[in-house]
């Protein structure tokens, strides 16, 4: 239908991506599932060195997030999803300032603070 | 008032407007609805981040009462991790029997994700309880006011998307799957991945990195 | 069973409260009563209260913008007052806990329900018909966020007579904000109103994004948007990624206050400071959220009143984008003497100092933009002119504060308050005065009194000047803010002329109560036939005033920026356009509903009676849920109706 020529993509829109199929979502639990396991393992023997688990830790959580969005949500990356991929940059964006901005600013004052008597 | 069809022969516009650029016009109902609940989505992200945020800075804060590594059990939030995974599995599989019109399918995965979610919740407030009856409540200590917050708008955000569902299918029974009803069920699909994104951030930041 | 309610709540025994309570509550009881007499009822219900039209929402939010002004400057002109009288010996006529009840009302009422509802009353009204559409995406929802901000600006008002307000401030810092030195309803008043309204402003961030994104005009590319649409995204990005973070902040006072937690307690490890870095980082980003429009505003009005297009477009597009991003990376300044190391204090200081420059491109465009047009002052084009200076001057004494170490003489002083009176007055209100004028015309099919209009303006911007010049002197001297009595007689003359210049103020806002009056009174004179009275240049102006409610029988294709002037300029199609038939969506009592059932919640939450509270919270529930189950959410107008309806125009 001519709506395609103006269709903008949108995350989790099923209709027309390739990863909407019984197959793309078993596969995609099967990543997550795995991440998940690795996480736990990582966190609690000293598979990983240890000073790295939190890296570790942050990594497979990230990996496992891209999993949920392109698998799950469908987030891809093609011309017309620049939308939904601007907004969740912008999103990201904020998510990072709030955490990183309020732990330094926080450790910071803290830092100033006299010791409790 | 709203949305309407593009007025006049869509080759009035040329293609290279359209995508991207934004040269198109109005887009669809479908594509509208799913892009502002994307964004609502994105808020609620934010507000995770303060909370996450609140919780970074005073994980310390233990108030010579328990810390994370005393209260938290591993083995729980494993099976949680998997309850709630697997439930976003299902969810999935419901959405694509809905579009492909199958409501019978489309129940069986529904149920199995209540049952998945509902699982998830039942370890969480037993775990809530357990804590309390230890004496580390929310009002012990910065921390453990942090952790209950935290996991517990977590939670609240999905005993909320369980009793969606129940009335979304309730719809779906009343109404079939025409066009309206399927973008609620999209909507509420994109909320439940939602929950399981932060998830993972919470049972990594909270869990993996509270524990010894 | 009333849970802390009491006949003690009432304020028997404090005139002032009393008596301004009895005087509001006649003027409401006056006007329901002539609406039902009038028998208006049926008309306000079916045309006002469950339209989900964004140009009749927008009308509503200016008005309530508009009424909530009265509150908040009588809240002003008492705090000039006081300061003018109690110098010395002399202890003025307002006690300390009544003096701190009044700037905190204050500033949360100004902020909250006269600058956010002016802002985004004029986005509802003009972006949609800027951008050649019929409506928001969501107009159910838009209802329900006008509401929603209703109910916040009724329970702030309650809490005049019904206990009291908050003594904190307009932040609310704790531990002053906890339980242990507020005990009673006033915090749990500021923290539940901001709350409700706070969620009718999320989903109006939702709407907008959405709107400006997804629904334009055919052949309306990003960049050939007019620039107030630009603003307004920004401004709508801001509010989904700022406004959460000021939800989850409240959530942790509201759970300190009610569960005994303890985020920002004095004790067993709460962390104050926690509260003032998050509530910093929606509040940076809300001061864009309310100027950016306004911007916009500005930029619509030079452009149409030099009668010229906008000077170097992009750049203006870049700049805003800009201000949006940096907006979100510099908010410790407001809090630079809070015990940050010199590191973090730089970080902001720089950040801060960098996020004037994009704002001095667009003051250059602007004037770029005056430069060898021909100008035409009428009013909106006076207060742009006014907002160009002074606003430029508020800017200068912001990047004055930028500096950490100057912040540090100046932080919280009278200077402070000078300037950010100073960007706010000369940047939002302005902004909001001229894009009510402009936009008044397109509203209701008539202009405003013009002499009225040119008398408000001056009265506004020697009142401003008036009241807030000395007020930046006072702060050099030694001034905190906050004063409700006066140690120093030698600051007495500059707090008489400031007093001097609220009193002007007020004659301006008498102005515009007479501008209004005298204008409905003889709008036969000056009624707007063609729709375009200013020659403008954006789509609005090429629907008839006012547009009918579908605005566009046909949507217009946009060939270029200023696409109404670009049509003008080639000619319209004179022939009967093909009409297809268009759905528009029905009324909605929802939005209006639930915000009953918010209120109820609201103050049985503050009161503690929570059975009312649960109910109430149930009520709202179940409204949301009967709304979602609904199929038919529009009706349609056969392309018959429509060739009826547009002939008959």
């Amino acid at each position: 239908m001519s709506d395609r020529l103006f269709e903008d993509r949108t995350p989790g829109v099923e209709e027309h991506e390739p990863t909407a199929s019984y197959l793309s979502y078993t596969v995609g639990l099967a990543l997550a599932i795995l991440a998940t396991i690795v996480s736990f393992v990582v966190s609690q023997t000293s598979l990983l060195w240890p000073p790295g688990i939190p890296v570790g830790l942050i990594v497979l959580a990230f990996a496992q997030i891209g999993v949920h969005l392109v698998f799950f949500l469908h987030l891809g990356s093609g011309a017309d999803s620049t939308n939904n991929i601007l907004a969740l940059a912008f999103g990201m964006l904020i998510v990072f300032l709030v955490i990183t901005g309020s732990v330094w600013i926080i450790a910071n004052l803290n830092s100033n603070m006299m010791p409790m008597s | 008032m709203t949305i309407a069809t593009i007025d006049g022969a869509p080759t009035a516009v040329p293609a290279g407007l359209a995508r991207g650029r934004g040269g198109g016009g109005p887009a669809s109902k479908r594509v509208v609805v799913a892009y502002g609940f994307w964004i609502f989505i994105l808020s609620d992200m934010v507000m995770f981040s303060a909370l996450f945020a609140a919780y970074a800075v005073l994980r310390g804060n233990t108030a010579g009462g328990p810390t994370g590594a005393e209260l938290f059990d591993l083995r729980n939030v494993f099976i949680e991790t998997m309850c709630l995974l697997l439930s976003s599995y299902t969810c999935g599989l419901s959405a694509l029997s809905a579009e492909r019109r199958h409501p019978g399918r489309f129940f069986i995965f529904a149920v199995l994700t209540f049952v998945l979610g509902a699982a998830f919740l039942l370890i969480e407030v037993s775990e809530f309880a357990r804590m309390v009856a230890k004496g580390a409540g929310p009002s012990r200590s910065g921390f453990l006011s942090a952790f209950f917050t935290l996991v517990g708008t977590h939670g609240v955000h999905v005993a909320s998307g369980l009793i969606a569902l129940v009335y979304l299918a309730a719809q779906v029974i009343a109404k079939g799957l025409p066009a309206v009803v399927l973008r609620r069920l999209l909507c509420w699909s994109l909320f439940w991945h939602a929950l399981d994104i932060v998830w993972v951030g919470v049972f990594t930041l909270v869990y993996l990195m509270g524990a010894p | 069973m009333l849970g802390r309610l009491s006949w003690a709540a009432i304020p028997f025994n404090e005139p002032l409260p009393l008596l301004s309570g009895a005087v509001v509550g006649i003027v409401i009881l006056a006007a329901l009563a002539t609406v039902t007499i009038k028998g208006w009822w049926p008309y306000l219900w079916r045309e006002w209260l469950t339209s989900v039209d964004h140009k009749r929402i927008g009308i509503m939010y200016v008005v309530l913008g508009l009424v909530m002004l009265l509150r908040g400057f009588s809240d002003a002109i008492m705090m000039r007052t006081q300061q003018a009288l109690a110098i010395g010996s002399a202890q003025g006529y307002l006690p300390p806990e009544h003096y701190d009840q009044v700037f905190s009302a204050h500033g949360t009422i100004m902020i909250f329900f006269v600058a956010m509802p002016l802002v985004i009353g004029l986005m509802n009204f003009a972006v949609p018909l800027q951008l050649g559409v019929r409506d928001v995406a969501f107009p159910v929802l838009n209802s329900v966020s006008f509401w929603l901000t209703a109910t916040g600006a009724l329970l702030i008002n309650a809490s005049l007579v019904i206990g009291n307000f908050a003594r904190t401030g307009w932040m609310g810092y704790p531990p002053l904000s906890e339980l242990a030195f507020s005990p009673d309803v006033g915090v749990d008043y500021y923290l539940w109103s901001l709350q409700i309204s706070g969620i009718g402003t999320l989903l109006t961030g939702v709407n907008f994004v959405t709107t400006i994104l997804k629904l334009r005009a055919p052949g309306m590319t990003y960049f050939r948007m007019p620039v107030f649409c630009w603003t307004a995204l920004a401004a709508s990005l801001l509010i989904v990624a700022a406004f959460p973070v000021l939800t989850a902040t409240f959530v942790m006072l509201l759970l300190d206050r009610y569960l005994g937690m303890h985020f920002f307690t004095n004790d067993a490890g709460g962390n104050q400071m926690m509260y003032v870095n998050l509530f910093w980082a929606w509040g940076h980003p809300e001061v864009y959220i309310l100027i950016l429009p306004a911007f916009g505003v500005f930029s619509e009005v030079v452009a149409t009143f030099s009668g010229k297009g906008l000077f170097s477009y992009r750049s203006m597009v870049w700049a805003t984008l800009g201000i949006c991003i940096l907006s979100f990376m510099v908010w410790l300044h407001h809090f630079f003497t809070m015990g940050a190391g010199a590191d973090v204090n730089a970080f902001f200081g720089i950040m801060s100092s960098i996020i004037a420059v994009p704002t001095g491109v667009k003051v250059f465009n602007w004037l770029f933009t005056m430069f060898r047009g021909r100008i035409v002052f009428r009013t909106p084009m006076l207060f742009a002119v006014g907002f160009i200076v002074t606003f430029v001057i508020g800017g200068l004494t912001g990047v004055l504060l930028a500096v950490p170490p100057v912040d540090f003489v100046v932080h919280n002083s009278a200077f402070l308050v000078a300037h950010f009176h100073n960007v706010i007055i000369g940047g939002v209100v302005f902004g909001a005065l001229a894009g009510i004028n402009y936009w008044f015309p397109k509203a209701f099919g008539f202009t405003l009194d013009e002499r009225l209009g040119k008398a408000s303006f001056w009265c506004w911007l020697i009142g401003f000047y008036l009241a807030f010049m000395p007020l930046y002197q006072l702060g050099l001297m030694g001034m905190t803010r906050r004063l409700q009595h006066i140690p120093d007689p030698s600051w007495q003359p500059l707090l008489l002329v400031a007093e001097a210049g609220a009193i002007v103020i007020f004659c301006g806002i008498l102005c515009q109560i007479a501008q209004l009056y005298v204008s409905i009174r003889t709008r036969e004179r000056r009624l707007d036939l063609s729709g375009d009275p200013w020659d403008g240049r954006t789509l609005e102006w090429s629907t008839s005033s006012p547009p009918p409610a579908y605005n566009f029988a046909v949507l217009p294709r946009v060939e270029t920026i200023d696409a109404f002037w670009h049509m003008k300029r080639i000619g319209r199609a004179p022939a009967e356009p093909a009409y297809e038939a268009i759905e528009v969506p029905r009324n909605s009592p929802a939005g209006f509903v639930t915000a009953f059932f918010a209120t109820v919640m609201g103050f049985s939450l503050i009161w503690q009676i929570w059975w009312l509270a649960i109910l109430g919270l149930l009520a709202a529930a179940a409204v949301v849920l009967t709304a979602g189950w609904s199929i038919e959410r529009e009706h349609e107008i056969s392309a018959a109706e429509l060739a009826q309806m547009e002939r008959a125009r």
